[in-house]
């Protein structure tokens, strides 16, 4: 693999840069793999790249039926932060956090991590109450959280309404100011750049159509390529989670929703940070390239279409409008919608099956994307070791029968 | 935005008065006290999740407010069917094929298949593309 440095940017350059390496082989796929990473998007990728870098095992496929990091990393509105109300689900997005700060580093490539802040507003009493409650809980497990008056939140972003004429007025906010934006594209590219350097095979148009389970211990997965052998393998297939696990013979709690976002024409610089609220559901940031980027909550019925309902549009750009009055007459550019596989606690499920050897990572609904180096981390130190990683061992998919849930659903709120 | 056939009001609304309340036809244990964790974590939490046809529930919130069922394609968003709460659905992942011939090809070159019950074989007449 080629390094990225300043030096090499000076000498390509003398070429044209005509002359960059491709990022990645376009291998064929070999007849056995120690093991088999369903799913080439954000997670999956981090998976094989921890798997090759910390835990030693190269001998990895990653199947992706499309192309990689085109799914729900290429959707989302690439929030990161890790202000979650119970321990076990700030332990892990905090894990994140911490791999996430040395990333571009780490990957030799920039993901643009932006540590800009996020604000989560306050509109009730209510709502003050749960910012605090969480605020307390973070500060107690590390995080950077605090809470802020509306004067601060004035401060931290002049362009928002924080007067008291406002329909819901803002009454507060959490702060986690070491909380930020990334690039997404970047996130996928950098770790399939990396992990493919490693060894691993990055197997793409490469559609997993079954599994082969002998003796309930898994043996490798049937692909429209041919069959391919591995006595480990792990799902991260986030929306088709479920239509995997049916192949199985596994049913998960997963329900398939649409989350739409939308972006605008680009501006000047005007948002300083990420702002968020519950109350009025809705969430912008303004992109590098000057893109406000915006979302909300998901549509409420189930789908597998990549795209949603425009009642839902438009309730999201009214709670835009309430929050940022000034964006009234922002044009909107684009709009899409990916498949999040949302879990009824609201938490992700890493967990090991009925089946030997077959380990799930799904049900990261509307959240995902903050969660992508801590997820591949914990996820391939449970593949490689064959025991789930301390960290990910309570989102165990057998929570939903011993009813240990992690109920982030209040602390979490708006879709992210 | 889906245009929703309200088997009560028997009349076409918009999505915006509607909102879905998740998989139909899920029975509640009849003695839950002595069921089992599993069968009753299955009961609260899992679900078919199918891509494909599928029954939901949804309910006419800003109209007459009544609970009744949709059978629905989660990867076309094809509405196949409307049906009251407590009547069984008359098209099912096993009978996909028969709707094709039930349905009535729209001006789009789409397939109009609301009115697929026999009762209902009036709506085709007034079909919306």
């Amino acid at each position: 693999m080629q390094r990225y440095s300043g030096f090499s940017l000076v000498k390509h350059a003398l070429s044209h840069h005509e002359n960059w390496q491709r990022h990645w082989r376009n291998p064929t796929p070999k007849k056995r793999y120690d093991v088999i990473i369903v799913g080439g998007g954000g997670h999956g990728l981090a998976t094989a790249y921890y798997l090759a870098k910390e835990f030693g095992v190269t001998n990895v496929a990653v199947v992706e039926k499309g192309w990689l990091g085109g799914g729900n990393t290429a959707r989302n509105t690439t929030i990161v932060r890790s202000n979650y109300l119970w321990d076990e689900a700030a332990q892990l997005y905090n894990h994140s956090l911490d791999l996430w700060k040395g990333l571009s580093q780490d990957l030799n490539y920039n993901v643009m991590f932006s540590q800009r802040g996020v604000l989560n507003l306050a509109h009730t009493l209510q709502d003050m109450r749960d910012v605090q409650r969480r605020v307390n809980a973070n500060r107690l497990n590390g995080i950077d959280s605090e809470v802020v008056t509306p004067e601060q939140i004035k401060e931290i972003e002049p362009a928002l309404d924080t007067s008291k004429r406002a329909r819901y007025p803002i009454m507060g906010a959490s702060w986690q100011k070491s909380a930020g934006v990334a690039r997404h594209d970047a996130v996928a590219w950098g770790f399939a750049r990396g992990a493919d350097a490693l060894g691993v095979d990055l197997l793409q148009n490469t559609e997993v159509t079954g599994f082969k389970i002998r003796d309930g211990q898994i043996h490798g997965v049937h692909t429209n390529r041919g069959d391919i052998e591995a006595q480990t393998v792990g799902c991260v297939a986030a929306g088709n989670s479920g239509v995997l696990a049916k192949m199985a013979g596994i049913k998960l709690p997963l329900e398939s929703h649409p989350l739409q976002a939308l972006v605008s024409e680009p501006l000047k610089p005007i948002l300083n940070t990420v702002t968020m609220s519950n109350h009025v559901h809705g969430y912008v940031s303004q992109s590098d390239k000057g893109d406000l980027v915006i979302g909300a909550g998901i549509d409420g019925y189930l789908g597998y279409g990549q795209r949603g309902s425009y009642p839902t549009i438009e309730h999201t750009l009214q709670a835009i409008v309430e929050m940022f009055p000034m964006f009234s007459r922002v044009r909107m550019n684009r709009q899409w919608g990916g498949i999040v596989d949302t879990c009824p606690d609201a938490c992700p499920i890493l967990s090991k099956t009925q089946v030997k050897g077959l380990y799930f990572n799904c049900g990261w609904g509307t959240g995902g994307f903050k969660a992508t180096p801590g997820s591949g981390h914990v996820f391939a130190a449970s593949l490689a070791k064959g025991e789930m990683h301390p960290i990910a061992a309570p989102f165990s998919i057998d929570r939903f029968h011993t009813g240990a849930l992690i109920d982030e659903h209040g602390a979490a709120g708006v879709a992210h | 935005m889906f245009h929703i056939f309200c088997p009560y009001c028997q009349e076409y609304r918009e999505e915006e008065e509607f909102h879905p309340s998740g998989q139909a036809h899920i029975e509640r244990p009849a003695e839950p006290a002595s069921v089992s964790d599993e069968a009753w974590g299955d009961y609260l939490f899992l679900r078919d999740n199918p891509r494909g046809i599928h029954h939901e529930m949804w309910v006419h919130r800003l109209g007459c407010r009544k609970f009744f069922n949709i059978t629905r394609d989660t990867a076309s968003y094809e509405i196949l069917e409307t049906y009251r709460m407590g009547e069984q659905p008359s098209i099912t992942a096993a009978s996909a094929e028969v709707r094709r011939e039930q349905g009535v090809q729209t001006a789009d070159g789409g397939w109009q298949t609301v009115g697929a019950r026999p009762e209902n074989s009036r709506l085709n007449e007034e079909t919306p593309s």
